[in-house]
């Protein structure tokens, strides 16, 4: 287990964590989601012991090993893995030299590295080096380097990233079965949104130097803490809403609120988020909702993003995903309906439009400058 | 003649900045480096002092005369006669040898290098041996030229290899013939190579002292070597040397801001060449050309040697030093300057590549700067130094060493910082997050992968002090010969037979180190470590 507590870092004037608070269960995968520069990096070193903060504490199963000018135990003695950003495997050893690295020497010559090179995926690979290896095999043989010391804890710095897409979804889950298998906490460090839902048992987003929001990835994606966090995990429909009676109602008609109808009094001003796939497309007039004209389809395969854009005085563009390939051209005019419960926030600032950048009163998020998911 | 240093100056700037681990340098790291740096400044310092205690007045007396004017219209003359030679000629070879369907590229490549190996001085006595009337301006511009242009080859043909290709097919593509892409696409892309490679030619010029000495070409080196000679007229030759460090600063920026990073368009190189040319029936005077460059280069000092060894001649001179006593003497002394600067060099590259920032920059450059103070005038400082401070060190083996790693520090700087960043701060992280200490990471995973850069960093100085003449000269101690000063005083007294195995000698030390190491900086900036 793993217990951060009030991490601190700053660069000079620059201050990259400001404040972060984690917990790991033992045993789990928790991905620690965050843009380029956001201090993913700072943050693995420190636990990994080759950065001191300065300020708050680090526990490593209820031992401190580091507090700001007091604590610091060095990384050698710390039992945790580390897996850096693009693999960093030792050139001048083979991957079966890697792998025994850290192994005492009996162990060295022993059955060990080749044992750990099988278990994910790589038997017979022991003589190869790392430039004879594919960036895939080379992520996989560092996973197996710091494996093979037994640590109870293993770090993995973005370790998909040099991956092609076919190639990531595969070493991605080769990790994820032999992490599970080994029973290792795992730290996993990515700024790719789909990657960290799909893998972690925990998702912890890290925002201004700050963990923002530590959940599953289930109640991350259905309850963000706030606008701006809905359109950090997916795609995202933020429209006005008036409640009432323990609903909201909005133009896509009247939808129960997550949480029960007590989370916000009636007659409040809400800001309501409707994730795509809630919405509903009809072409027949009386269904429904409110219309809106089909302005883009976006074709993945599996499913299918509408984009649309509401008729009636300035209304705000949505987004619908729908299965399979919708038989819907750009400038159909179809209404659109969704289906809750739905996470709304209180309106700050009573009568003003929410403020989402580029559409009108409200519209869908997801652009801030994070890879918005394909599929997902 | 410094040998090896373009190879090595090509992975200069090759290094990109890195994120350090930790923001804290290391005190002892600092300190070590300081101190280094600061050793390298001395000569320039005495340098300084020498002059101001001379005062303004006789300074201005000594340089506002004729002499002044005549050896800067010599050196003007020469730098701009010779760079332009240099220029055309390296920039055809490297064309040739990177560019076109030549048959035996790989060879004429491998050979068309050879020559800035072989020390100028042996050049111009093989030419002199052979012509002894050539002299003067022709023979200086004609040998330099020789000893030279591989400078101006060397980048150049190492920015056709890395050069983005793609942009000639484009141009093919889109209706230009052969020539006509060269000249807009190719040669452009190329362009500041061949500027930094003149002004190393220039550098060199200011520096060169032994082929200038042979052929008689009157220079600012020459010049100060003959005050020194005439009973050492400190104040004269501090005045001269000021103004030859301040060409040598001038060229040295020009150069360092030409082919500074970001300005040269370098891609990685690619598996296949680019549009290799068909030369047709100009092929066989193109591989006559470029072979004869490589015979009057390398070939007439070779053959010299062979001709006046075998010939009847003999000596006056009595022999202050066999072959093997001088080759000992030459070995010890380079051995010893090439891990002293090999050593020294290790703290700023670890500053430098790993703690990146303003301060370690100046102080990185600071070292560099010595590659404008001719060897000369490194040892006329030092003679000053040692004059003043030290009596006993005067003429002693470890104040010649002192000298030859100050001169060289540049070179082992080069190197041993390529080696450096060859080992990123993720790598000794995943060492110690395996369980093992620093010190054992240090040794089972920096020392491995810094090994080879230490060992060219030790080569290269150590070849390139083999073969210096004018430092040694000036610092030998009494009763001593090296290769260099034997068969200076031999061919001083035309005893050229007597010469003969000295010069052999150290073409032997100069040329096959200089190969090996040629291939090992050829492989370095790919970025695949072997094993
Ligand atoms: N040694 C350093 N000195 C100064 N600033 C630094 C240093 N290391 C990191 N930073 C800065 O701290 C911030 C966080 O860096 P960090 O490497 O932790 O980001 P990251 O989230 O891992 O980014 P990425 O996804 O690009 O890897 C960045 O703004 C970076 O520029
Ligand atoms: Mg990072």
């Amino acid at each position: 287990m793993i217990t951060v507590s009030g991490l601190c870092k700053r660069y000079g004037r620059h201050i990259v964590l400001d404040g972060v608070d984690l917990e790991v269960p033992a045993g789990s995968l928790t991905a620690v989601l965050g843009p380029s520069g956001s201090g993913k990096t700072t943050l693995l070193r420190i636990l990994a012991g080759f950065q001191r903060p300065d300020g708050g504490r680090v526990q490593l199963g209820g031992t401190t090993v580091e507090e700001a000018g007091r604590v610091h135990v060095p990384p050698e003695r710390r039992r945790v893995g580390y897996v850096p950003q693009e693999g960093a495997l030792f050139p001048h050893l083979s991957a079966a030299g890697n792998v025994a690295f850290g192994l005492p020497h009996r162990e060295r010559r022993g059955p060990r590295p080749g044992e750990l090179l099988a278990l994910v995926g790589l038997a017979g690979f022991d003589d190869r080096y790392p430039h004879q290896l594919s960036g895939g095999q080379q992520q996989r043989v560092a996973l197996a380097r710091a494996l093979a010391v037994r640590p109870e804890i293993v770090l993995l710095d973005e370790p998909f990233s040099s991956l092609d897409a076919a190639l990531r979804a595969e070493v991605r889950q080769d990790v994820a079965r032999v992490l599970a298998r080994t029973g290792t906490t795992a730290v996993l460090v990515t700024h790719d949104q789909d990657e960290a839902l799909s893998l972690a048992d925990q998702v912890a987003v890290l925002r201004d130097g700050r963990v923002a929001q530590c959940a599953t990835p289930e109640t991350l994606y259905r309850c963000p803490v706030d606008p701006a966090m809905a359109g950090f995990v997916g795609d995202a429909n933020l429209l006005d809403g008036l409640v009432g009676d323990g609903r909201v109602a909005t133009l896509l008609g009247e939808l129960a609120l997550v949480g029960g109808p007590a989370v916000l009094g009636d007659g409040v001003r809400a800001i309501v988020l409707v994730r795509p796939e809630q919405v509903r497309l009809d072409d027949s007039p009386d269904a429904p909702g409110s219309p809106a004209r089909v302005e883009a389809v976006e074709y993945h395969g599996h499913d299918a993003v509408v984009t649309l854009q509401a008729t009636g005085a300035p209304g705000p563009r949505l987004l619908a995903r729908v299965p399979g390939a919708p038989a819907v051209k750009p400038g159909l005019v179809l209404r659109a309906s969704a289906t809750g419960p739905v996470v709304a926030w209180r309106h700050e600032g009573a009568e003003q439009p929410v403020p989402v950048p580029g559409t009108g009163t409200a519209g869908p998020a997801g652009s801030d400058g994070w890879p918005r998911a394909g599929g997902m | 003649m410094v040998t090896g240093t373009t190879v090595a100056r090509r992975a200069r700037w090759l290094n990109p900045t890195r994120k350090s681990a930790d923001p804290r340098m290391p005190l002892a790291l600092v300190v070590l480096s300081v101190a280094v740096v600061a050793g390298l400044m001395l000569p320039l310092a005495f340098l300084v002092l020498q002059a101001a205690q001379a005062g303004g007045g006789q300074l201005s007396q000594l340089l506002l005369r004729q002499l002044t004017l005549t050896l800067l219209l010599n050196t003007v003359k020469l730098v701009v006669v010779v760079t332009a030679a240099c220029a055309v000629i390296g920039t055809a070879a490297a064309w040739a040898t990177e560019r076109t369907s030549l048959p035996g590229r790989r060879v004429l490549a491998t050979l068309l290098v050879l020559p800035v190996a072989v020390p100028d001085f042996v050049i111009a006595w093989g030419w002199v041996s052979l012509f002894p009337s050539l002299s003067g301006l022709p023979g200086a511009a004609l040998v330099l030229t020789l000893g030279l242009y591989p400078l101006v080859y060397l980048p150049v043909a190492a920015s056709f290899r890395r050069a983005d290709t793609a942009q000639e097919y484009v141009a093919r593509s889109l209706g230009k013939g052969p020539w006509s892409t060269f000249m807009s696409v190719t040669l452009p892309q190329a362009r500041l190579a061949v500027t930094g490679g003149c002004l190393l030619v220039a550098l060199y010029l200011l520096a060169e002292y032994g082929a200038f000495s042979v052929l008689r070409y009157q220079t600012f080196t020459t010049e100060i070597f003959a005050e020194f000679q005439q009973g050492f007229d400190a104040p004269a030759a501090a005045a001269l040397s000021l103004v030859v460090v301040a060409l040598g600063v001038v060229v040295l920026v020009a150069e360092v801001a030409a082919t500074r990073p970001g300005r040269t368009v370098l891609g990685r190189p690619r598996p296949q060449a680019g549009v290799r040319v068909g030369l047709g029936r100009a092929t066989a005077p193109v591989v006559a050309a470029l072979g004869a460059l490589v015979v009057l280069a390398v070939g007439v000092p070779a053959a010299m040697i062979v001709y006046w060894a075998g010939s009847g001649q003999r000596t006056t001179l009595p022999a202050a030093q066999s072959l093997a006593g001088a080759a000992w003497h030459t070995a010890l002394y380079s051995a010893s300057a090439a891990a002293v600067a090999t050593v020294a060099a290790l703290p700023v590259a670890v500053l430098a590549v790993r703690y990146r920032r303003a301060p370690v920059v100046v102080m990185e450059r600071a070292a560099l700067l010595v590659e404008a103070l001719p060897g000369l005038v490194v040892a006329l400082a030092l003679v000053y130094f040692a004059a003043r401070y030290a009596p006993l060190a005067y003429q002693s083996g470890p104040l010649l060493v002192m000298a030859y790693a100050i001169m060289f520090f540049p070179l082992a700087l080069v190197a041993v910082r390529a080696s450096m960043a060859r080992v990123p701060a993720e790598l000794e992280m995943v060492g110690r997050s395996l369980g093992r200490r620093p010190l054992s990471v240090v040794l089972r995973v920096t020392l491995p992968l810094v090994m080879p850069g230490l060992l060219a960093s030790f080569l290269l100085v150590f070849m390139t002090a083999a073969t210096e003449l004018p430092a040694t000269l000036v610092l030998v101690p009494t009763g001593v010969q090296t290769l260099a000063t034997q068969f200076w005083a031999y061919t001083g007294d035309f005893s050229y037979r007597a010469a003969a195995p000295f010069a052999a000698a150290m073409l032997v030390v100069a040329v096959v180190p200089s190969y090996l190491l040629g291939r090992w900086f050829d492989r370095l900036p790919s970025g695949a470590v072997g094993r």
